[in-house]
């Protein structure tokens, strides 16, 4: 073999080889900690494939200029962070109802406000919910290693063009700035022309690109139409990883890398016999409300920790998922801190000790 | 010979703004009496065929066809 | 027998009917009896079509009463959120650069919510035309104050007239922008007699051959009409444009280099195939590498080795971890590089975590059990010593402190790393010193096989050739320097 295609990269790096891979043409994106590398890496790489790398003005011009990339029918992405993805809300909201897909990796960082650029996971809300007016949602997946960074930014693509909506890539600070050994997929024929794209011609009238919907009952029609896409979506695309979860008693839901000291734990426990078992969302939207269901219903389960870098947001959709038939404890450090595995051990004791009571 | 041409205003795309009365240089236009479809006051022409096709009241006007201008070709 | 041919009128760029807008009307635009709008986009209409461009144009329609632009130009067509046309026109025209990227915007889009995405994509020198439509209101919101509302105007938000003391003076955006160098083309224009109208009309033209020429940034700032918000006739608007709006923007040519401008090119067609993105990409595999189901076979690598590296910024700490970690990733194992990072570009604490492993690296953290430390501060010994294991390996820096006490059947080995890189030219090279001297500790500790003892050397040199590779001078001291530090910690041992 020619080239090496394995190589050690940072998570941010390795999100941007995956999205020149899948023949990304554009990065528009503003600087910003933790997310910096993306930001430079595209700046390195693009330009060797006479692809556009453009630093914005601002994260606001940079999401609007991914709307323009991705209306003139290019695939198109941006990189961010929490502050940042607060600013490309507005944008984001507007991509779901144009219907067009776009790339956003954003690695998380401290908030609220300025915070610090410490690992959180506190953009769950703002990512998996919406984010911004409007009824909507974006697809989030969430890669816990620098291989996924890479798989999921190609992956992302995928489903952000067959479903037409703005997908995220989102790693917290960890797996952003890690370095691990990547295999790079090889790269596809290229085969891209969009329907939606600006300008072209239907029976003579050129298509437009809109989110302007004046009689009441068109934006229903829109509406109507998004929400339909996503209970489909959510029926489909569920996208999860179980570690030991057939006969857990205590199911830790985890992702990013709090999916990897879950991992860790489920190891280190069970050496000592303690069922303790992990599913892991790959992405949390759509939400891998099928795995979670089907443990509880199952019976083995009695208690579930939603182990988070955030106050308790994913925690939501878990208890939704588990229709509250058990019950759900939060696990969480914030701030920056990373939770250790001696704590995850300790709290899932604590989980132990309540539900014998 | 100097060229004939012919003004034509389309009474339901006039919103009587007015802004081609005043631009007219030879003055044939006129506010009308008739309300159109869209509800306004609709100009009119007196003598269509004196028109001098200077194009004023065309480029004056907002609207996109409620003023065309034909040059009259003598075969 | 005499024919009739059209001299003027409905430009064929236009739609017709206007299917798009909603209600009985197809033939009319929505705006207002007497509005500028409709007259530039009459003129914007037939300079498309003069220059023949229609079936590229990408129109970018604002938030304001240009926000149905679309409604009535058969062009491509986006509309886009308030005040960031200028960035979604960049957005289409970087992407697509055959795309000529018309932006229509109003005062209020332009020159408030949307300043900085304006004066950016002016800076820029985009290629694109931007028209601006300043009529001193917002018009669709019903008539409030804008950043061109002139002083003591009065508007729906400043209903005692503009005062310039609490409210700022009108923005002259053309002279503003004047400040640039990018900008191709300025002129400020006005819809009020027949030969202003002209005038613009010579204006637009001239911005929309600019942009079939893709010469750059064109920016025309239309002095329009706006009758009903103002609440006054054609003739009081022509008057308040012609003696009261000029008083701030005066008419004419701010800037025009079009003809000194050459015609602009495509850039090269961006590069998809995938066997010239994969040598773009993916780095040459160097001589000596080994096949993909290699494996070392010393005993110490079918268990996970977690690794800490640390000292001072600036001190090679990150990149002897980052070295260290494509020497196992050259030779097929899982590994992760973790850095503690921080705001300090240069100086302070530094450190990294090195975990290699044939299997799954579950926790990357690196917080206990430590089974390599290698310090070269002493503040660095004291917040990482009580990781390393009771079978672990300390390497400290002898310069930096005195030996450290050691516990269980930790083992500890002194080096002078930087001394040693001084000695071979380059104190830079102080983390190949390290890692020589990790050669000879891993041979006889870990243990290694002879074997693995001599494909460390050579996974050495591969991952050193591919990090400076094109920079032999650098390659040699470093291949020097590691030489230097496995015949210090030969002769120590």
């Amino acid at each position: 073999m020619k080239y090496n295609k394995r190589l050690l990269l940072k998570g941010n790096e390795a999100a941007v080889y995956g999205a020149l891979i899948a023949g990304c043409d554009c990065y528009f994106g503003y600087p910003i900690t933790p997310a910096s590398e993306v930001a430079q890496t595209a700046a390195q790489l693009f330009p060797q494939l006479n692809r556009t790398f453009l630093q914005a003005e601002s994260e606001i011009g940079a999401i609007n200029m991914v709307i323009g990339g991705a209306a003139a029918g290019k695939r198109v992405m941006t990189g961010s962070s929490g502050l940042g993805i607060s600013l490309k809300q507005e944008g984001m909201s507007y991509l779901a109802a144009y219907e067009m897909p776009a790339l956003i990796i954003d690695v998380t960082r401290g908030g609220p406000g300025l915070g610090n650029i410490g690992p959180e996971q506190a953009d769950y809300f703002q990512l998996v919910k919406g984010g911004g007016h409007g009824s909507y949602h974006c697809l989030v997946f969430t890669p816990n290693s620098a291989q996924e960074m890479c798989d999921m930014s190609i992956k992302a693509f995928e489903l952000a063009e067959k479903y037409r909506m703005p997908a995220y890539v989102m790693a917290d600070g960890v797996i952003g700035q890690m370095m691990e050994s990547v295999l790079l997929p090889e790269p596809k024929e290229f085969d891209y022309d969009p329907e939606w794209k600006m300008g072209r011609y239907v029976n003579g009238e050129a298509q437009v690109i809109t989110s302007i919907y004046m009689e009441y009952n068109d934006l229903e029609a829109l509406n109507n139409r998004l929400q339909a896409k996503y209970r489909e979506i959510e029926k489909n695309e569920q996208s999860y990883e179980e570690y030991m979860a057939d006969d857990a008693e205590v199911l830790i839901v985890a992702y990013g890398i709090c999916s990897r000291i879950a991992r860790g734990v489920v190891d280190t426990m069970r050496a000592d016999g303690v069922k303790v078992g992990l599913v892991r969302p790959k992405m949390v939207y759509p939400f891998p409300v099928d795995p979670l269901k089907k443990h509880v219903e199952n019976g083995t389960v009695k208690a579930v920790m939603s182990l988070e870098m955030s106050a308790g947001q994913m925690i939501e959709d878990v208890r939704l998922a588990v229709e509250c038939k058990v019950p759900v404890y939060l696990q969480n450090r914030m701030g920056g801190n990373i939770p250790s595995g001696a704590e995850v051990v300790e709290g899932v004791r604590t989980i132990l000790k309540e539900i014998a009571k | 010979m100097a060229k004939k041409h012919r003004i034509e205003i389309s009474f339901d795309e006039c919103k009587g703004c007015g802004r081609c009365l005043l631009a007219c240089p030879k003055k044939l236009l006129a506010m009308g009496k008739e309300i159109n479809k869209q509800g306004y006051t609709a100009v009119e022409v007196a003598e269509p065929t004196n028109c001098i096709g200077c194009g004023a009241c065309f480029y004056q006007c907002p609207e996109p066809g409620a003023i065309t201008i034909y040059e009259i070709v003598e075969d | 027998m005499s024919m009739e041919k059209v001299k003027f009128g409905r430009s064929k760029v236009f739609f017709d009917p206007f299917n798009r807008r909603p209600g009985p009307i197809k033939k009319n635009m929505h705006y207002c009896p007497g509005c500028g709008h409709g007259i530039l986009h009459k003129l914007i209409a037939e300079a498309i079509e003069h220059y023949g461009i229609q079936q590229d144009v990408a129109f970018i329609a604002p938030v304001g009463c240009a926000v149905f632009a679309y409604y009535y130009f058969n062009t491509g067509a986006i509309s886009v959120p308030h005040g960031r046309a200028p960035a979604v026109g960049t957005g289409v025209g970087r992407a697509n650069p055959e795309k000529f990227v018309i932006s229509y915007q109003g005062d209020g889009d332009l020159a408030a919510i949307g300043f900085n995405e304006f004066i950016q994509a002016a800076n820029r020198g985009e290629k694109m035309t931007i028209f601006f439509v300043n009529n001193t209101n917002y018009g669709m919101t019903g008539g409030q104050m804008a950043p061109t509302t002139l002083p003591g105007q009065k508007t729906t938000t400043t209903p005692f007239g503009r005062n310039p003391l609490t409210e700022g003076y009108p923005i002259n955006v053309s002279s503003l922008i004047n400040t640039l160098t990018s900008p191709v083309y300025i002129e400020r224009v006005a819809l009020t007699s027949t030969a202003r109208i002209a005038a613009a009309k010579k204006a637009v033209y001239k911005g929309i051959e600019n942009l079939r020429d893709r010469k750059g940034f064109s920016f025309i700032e239309v002095l329009a009409p706006c009758p009903i918000n103002l609440r006054m006739t054609t003739e009081q608007l022509n008057d308040f444009i012609e003696n009261k709006m000029t008083e701030f923007f005066p008419i004419g040519c701010v800037r025009d280099r079009s003809a000194e401008t050459a015609v602009g090119e495509l850039p090269p067609a961006t590069i998809h195939e995938p066997a010239e993105v994969m040598a773009k990409l993916f780095p040459l595999r160097q001589e000596g590498g080994v096949a993909d189901d290699f494996r070392n076979d010393s005993e110490i690598f079918n268990r996970e080795l977690r690794i800490r590296m640390s000292g001072f910024g600036g001190q090679g700490i990150l990149s002897l971890g980052h070295n260290f970690a494509n020497m196992a990733r050259l030779r097929n194992f899982n590994v992760s590089w973790m850095p503690s990072y921080g705001p300090e570009q240069r100086g302070g604490a530094a450190s990294c975590a090195v975990i290699l492993s044939r299997g799954v690296i579950s926790n990357p953290m690196v917080d206990n059990n430590c089974d390599l430390l290698i310090a070269l501060t002493q503040m660095a010994l004291d917040k990482f010593g009580h990781q390393l294991s009771d079978n672990g390996i300390l390497i400290y820096d002898r310069s930096a402190m005195s030996k450290p006490e050691v516990k269980g059947n930790q083992k500890v080995f002194g080096l002078d790393a930087l001394a040693i890189a001084n000695s071979v030219g380059n104190p830079k090279c102080a983390n190949s010193v390290i890692l020589g001297a990790l050669a000879v500790i891993l041979k006889k500790y870990a243990p290694l096989t002879e074997g693995d003892a001599a494909d460390y050397d050579k996974v050495y040199r591969e991952a050193l050739t591919e990090s400076f590779g094109s920079k032999p001078k650098v390659l040699e001291q470093n291949f020097a320097a590691f030489e230097a530090g496995k015949a210090a910690m030969a002769a120590e041992l």
